[in-house]
């Protein structure tokens, strides 16, 4: 058995001799222009209308092109033109939508309108959607069954075609976000903002359902024949969306997948049943204008993405430090890299040390793997191992625009309220939980513990001493240091409830809360946080429930302490304020409050503060914001998690970026270097084999005597 | 026999039914159609309209067996269980709920999951029948109780230590093989080395007591003295009489699983990154599709019933004194 499975190996290593043995790519070459990444879970969507996970976005933002993007080097986040022109300023309208002048004051904007010009020339990806016969008809409008039978992919078709990028795609998508098959995460938001998709999400709704009523379900209403009020194009390469009163923001989600182009021709081409029934849609195989195509969607095993041979080409942005300027390939065409082929790696330790034997060019850290590549200085500041450092690994840190906090329901008799009673019970908690020694030991300190809800990097955050949330921390030598558990019990008696015991009645504080968190791993985290609230005496019982369900929990207010936390979706402290403000309380207006906090003060400087650039005012108005909310202490402002990212040494201009998704053109690979590397670090080791040969011979050694002993051996007749 | 297997097909139709039934009622006793809508909606910006808007087109706005706002046959039939379920039985899938063609999906995993059963199974087989055979020649010697001792050994070790332990030593260590990962056709080869040679180590302590066990009950039987009393060699009584009679019981064990081989392996399909169908189940269940759920339920439910059929029949071909009626 081993002879055979030795022979097996050195056959296929002599049919393989230039790439390792356990090369697992054998059907590419590692000295090829590929970027080898990992995806952990299958992404669900892939049409921009629905893709909304981070997982999700790491494919649409490559191959779509939203009108803005994210500067690549410049901190606070920039947006910067991506397919349009310029960043798009608004022009204010009254309620006779009559201009008005830029600094009209905001009680007279009725509207706002956002014109965007797209670039002449940007061209989509190859696509059958585009093909057409000599008489300028879709080649492939009306396919059967038997037509797509042995394609995997619609770059697979015989004809592919392309055409120039028109402004009435954008508004297409816009439309798209309404569609009622869809479902669109964003579409209950736009329709509070954009003119007029309200109406025409119901007009479209209707249709459907009077079109299914005759058809069938798989009649579809073709969104072209309707128009949004407030979404005009006005020519080949403009076109406009008018928003009700003022609404800054927009300009963010115009840098994401949701209003990113789609042509009609693959709504259409995608609607067939014939390629629905093989897996082909446009939540599958996305049709972009981006710099790179999806050809391979194998969602269980591999997704490829491949240049798209009709990108027009972008240069490499200057980095925000000219010093630097040397460091990266200014001003070159992107993208570099000819492929990206993505794996699937459900578990950690295949996955790391296919990291350590040089099969994926980029890695993030699991905890397993955390002390193998980082060590820790006394400032708990981050470096690599020595081995790590010895491959020429190099370590990218970034704090993620996120917040993981621990989330009181203000409607609760015994925690929420505004009296001070509660607001003491709440600060006293909230002191008690020790978030640095959660980061520390959880996170291996991948992580700031939060001092408002604001993360780092976003406007409005401020450092040192007045950043600090001073109900919580002092400031003592140049740090931010967690106020006593005793000082903790003395508020707490203060809430009346002396040693964790309410006054009143005698009974002993007990709380409830509500986790996502169900799973075995996440034992060790509930004790620890069961520790914290018994620093005070308090009882905490953990009810975790399935993901699904704590939602509706939280939607319905049925609970009292919950986890929870936020992801930006684009770089604005109105993104995070949002989650306090009293109009946008979930119980109540099924909003993402779902702390249900509600603060008239806090709210009116909130509508303020979110219709304001950027600026002194903004940031005092933010101040203030954050002083009442620290105040009140609806959250336990929990930690912001940092971001730690490892790049083999060839893999160059790699730069965290927390908000730009479209990051894979700016990356560029030495494969050369990868293929020595790999061979140097896979060498087969063969020896223990014949070794082991040996071992199962010797064992079989005393059993083959003891059988000839027993074949020679003469009968033995009883008698 | 064809009046038996046409028997056992019919009886086949009510314990689909009832496996269809139970699937759908466990299914939303743990499941409501609100929470099945906010699993597939996501975690951000999930608005009450989105969720009726989402259960109006999939179908789950509607009651779960009985529609009193309907006439006549459409009281049972515009419902969620005639729509989800009653058409599995006539092997239409349908769509998952984030769209995907769940017959496509399971075709496209089965080949994979195929392509590491069969040897595993094969080989496995060849392995554990030789190894328990040789016991059975040394019985009663140090060397049988050294390799019971060592049977106990292996089936005390946890799957899990075999699949890492592998990894480290022939993926990390000796770098000879792929440490996960799979490609098509011959290229499968390489990538299926190690999993195949650890699904077998992994059960030979389980699988050569068993049959260690049966060649023992058959070897002390009177026609096997009678072979050796002829003057048979040891080794040729063994495995051409006792193995011969002693294949019955693990044909029959054998010929059940095979149809469960197309449902794959999870732990190991998951730990090698082989894109099979071990984990489409569970991770529907915990993305709460229903769809795939039933589908899975149901194909599993009909594999396991020609699995006994096939056993009813394998019977009959290796034992000429049962006869099926």
């Amino acid at each position: 058995m081993g002879k055979l499975w030795l022979a097996g190996l050195v056959a296929a290593g002599v049919a393989g001799c230039s790439q390792p043995w356990n090369d697992p790519y054998p059907d590419i070459g590692s000295g090829e222009s590929v970027l080898f990444e990992s995806f952990f879970e299958k992404p669900r969507h892939l049409d921009p209308a629905l893709s909304y996970a981070a997982n999700e976005v790491e494919f649409t933002a490559q191959i779509y092109e939203p009108a803005l993007q994210y500067h690549y080097f410049r901190r606070p986040y920039e947006l910067v033109p991506l397919a349009a022109d310029a960043v798009p300023e608004p022009e204010y309208l009254d309620a006779e939508r009559r201009p008005l002048p830029a600094n009209a004051p905001a009680a007279d904007i009725a509207f706002s309108r956002y014109t965007i010009d797209i670039q002449p020339g940007i061209r989509y990806q190859p696509h059958p959607a585009f093909a057409r016969d000599a008489g300028g008809k879709p080649l492939y409008m009306n396919l059967s069954a038997q037509d797509v039978s042995s394609l995997e992919s619609p770059q697979q078709f015989a004809q592919l075609g392309s055409r120039e990028l028109k402004a009435a795609d954008y508004v297409h998508q816009i439309k798209r976000l309404a569609n009622p098959r869809a479902h669109s995460p964003i579409l209950g938001l736009m329709n509070e903002h954009i003119v007029g998709l309200a109406a025409f999400t119901e007009r479209v709704k209707q249709a459907d359902a009077a079109l299914q009523a005759e058809r069938g379900r798989d009649a579809y209403v073709d969104l072209t024949q309707y128009d949004i009020e407030g979404v005009e194009v006005l020519g080949d390469h403009r076109f406009s969306i008018l928003v009700e009163g003022q609404y800054p923001q927009l300009r963010f989600w115009l840098a994401m997948p949701f209003f990113a182009p789609v042509p009609p021709e693959a709504s259409r081409f995608y609607q067939q049943k014939a390629l629905r029934d093989r897996n082909m849609t446009l939540d599958t195989f996305p049709v972009g204008t981006g710099p790179y195509m999806l050809t391979v969607n194998d969602p269980n095993r591999r997704m490829v993405l491949e240049k798209n041979p009709n990108f027009r080409g972008e240069p490499f942005p200057a980095p925000a430090d000219p010093e630097a300027a040397s460091d990266y390939p200014v001003g070159q065409t992107m993208p570099f890299i000819d492929r990206v082929v993505f794996s699937l790696e459900k578990e950690q330790i295949p996955y790391w040390n296919k990291f350590l034997q040089g099969y994926y060019d980029a890695s993030g850290i699991s905890s397993d793997s955390f002390g193998e590549a980082i060590r820790v200085d006394r400032n708990g500041e981050p470096h690599l191992t020595q081995t790590m450092a010895r491959r020429g690994v190099t370590l990218k840190t970034t704090v993620s625009p996120a917040i993981y906090y621990l989330g009181f329901n203000m409607q609760d008799d015994v925690v929420g309220g505004d009296d001070e009673r509660a607001r003491l019970l709440r600060r006293a908690i909230s002191i008690a939980l020790d978030y640095e020694s959660y980061i520390a030991i959880f996170r291996n300190g991948r992580g700031i513990a939060a001092q408002g809800p604001i993360p780092p990097g976003i406007f409005g955050t401020q450092d040192g001493e007045q950043g600090i949330n001073p109900y919580v921390y002092d400031w003592d030598n140049g740090r931010a240091r967690r106020k006593s558990v005793e000082h903790a019990r003395e508020l707490l008696a203060r809430a009346g409830y002396p040693g964790g015991v309410n006054e009143q009645t005698g009974e002993p504080l007990l709380l409830n809360l509500d986790t996502p968190a169900t799973g075995p791993e996440f034992k060790a985290q509930l004790d620890w946080m069961r520790k914290q609230f018994s620093k005070l005496n308090i009882q905490l019982v953990v009810r975790a429930t399935a993901y699904n369900r704590f939602q509706e929990k939280l939607a319905s207010g049925a609970v009292q302490l919950f986890q929870s936390g936020w992801l930006a979706d684009y770089p604005d402290p109105e993104n995070f304020l949002f989650l306090l403000y009293g109009p946008n309380g979930s119980v109540d207006h099924n909003g993402e409050n779902v702390a249900n906090y509600d603060n008239e003060r806090f709210d009116q400087l909130f509508r303020q503060m979110r219709i304001m650039d950027n600026g002194p005012q903004r940031q005092a108005l933010i101040r203030q914001m954050v002083d009442i909310v620290q105040r009140d202490a609806p959250w336990i402002w929990g930690f912001y998690p940092r971001t730690y990212i490892l790049h083999q040494a060839w893999l160059n201009n790699g730069n965290p970026n927390a908000m730009a998704n479209n990051t894979l053109k700016y990356l560029q690979i030495e494969p050369q270097q990868r293929l020595a590397k790999q061979n140097a670090w896979n060498d087969p080791v063969i020896w223990p084999l014949p070794a082991l040969a040996g071992i199962l011979l010797a064992g079989l050694l005393p059993g083959f005597l003891v059988y000839r002993r027993r074949e020679r051996q003469a009968p033995v007749v009883k008698s | 026999m064809l009046a038996y297997i046409i028997r056992r097909l019919l009886y086949a139709i009510p314990v689909l039914i009832g496996v269809n039934l139970i699937t759908f009622m466990l299914f939303f006793v743990v499941n409501t159609p609100d929470s099945i809508a906010r699993m597939q909606l996501g975690a951000k910006r999930v608005t009450p309209a989105a969720i009726e808007a989402w259960k109006a087109e999939r179908g789950y706005d509607r009651p779960y067996f009985y529609n009193a706002a309907e006439d006549g046959p459409n009281r049972f039939t515009n419902t969620i269980f005639f729509d989800k379920s009653v058409r599995v039985m006539a092997f239409d899938f349908g769509r998952s709920d984030d769209g995907r063609s769940i017959s496509r999906d399971i075709l496209d995993r089965m080949g994979p999951s195929l392509a590491l059963a069969i040897p595993t199974l094969l080989v496995g087989l060849l392995v554990n029948i030789t190894f328990a055979l040789l016991l059975v020649f040394f019985r009663a010697s140090y060397i049988d109780t050294a390799g019971v001792v060592l049977c106990v050994f292996l089936m005390s070790i946890s799957s899990l230590f075999y699949i890492i332990g592998g990894q480290y030593l022939a993926g990390k260590l000796m770098h000879l093989v792929p440490i996960s990962g799979y490609s098509p056709g011959w290229d499968s080869i390489k990538f299926l080395i190690l999993p195949v040679i650890i699904g077998v180590v992994g059960g030979i302590g389980a699988q050569t007591r068993w049959y260690r066990t049966l060649f023992l009950e058959e070897a002390g039987k009177d026609y096997v003295r009678t072979a050796r009393a002829k003057g048979l060699s040891e080794l040729r009584v063994l495995f051409r009489h006792v193995l011969k009679n002693g294949m019955i019981p693990i044909l029959t064990g054998v010929v059940v699983i095979l149809p469960l081989l197309f449902l794959g392996s999870l732990i190991m399909e998951s730990f090698f990154g082989i894109p099979g169908l071990g984990s489409y189940t569970i991770d529907a269940i915990n993305k709460q599709d229903f769809a795939i759920v039933r589908a899975m339920v149901f194909l599993g439910s009909v594999l396991y019933i020609i699995g006994l059929l096939l056993t009813d029949i394998s019977y009959t071909l290796v034992d000429p004194r049962i006869r099926l009626s």
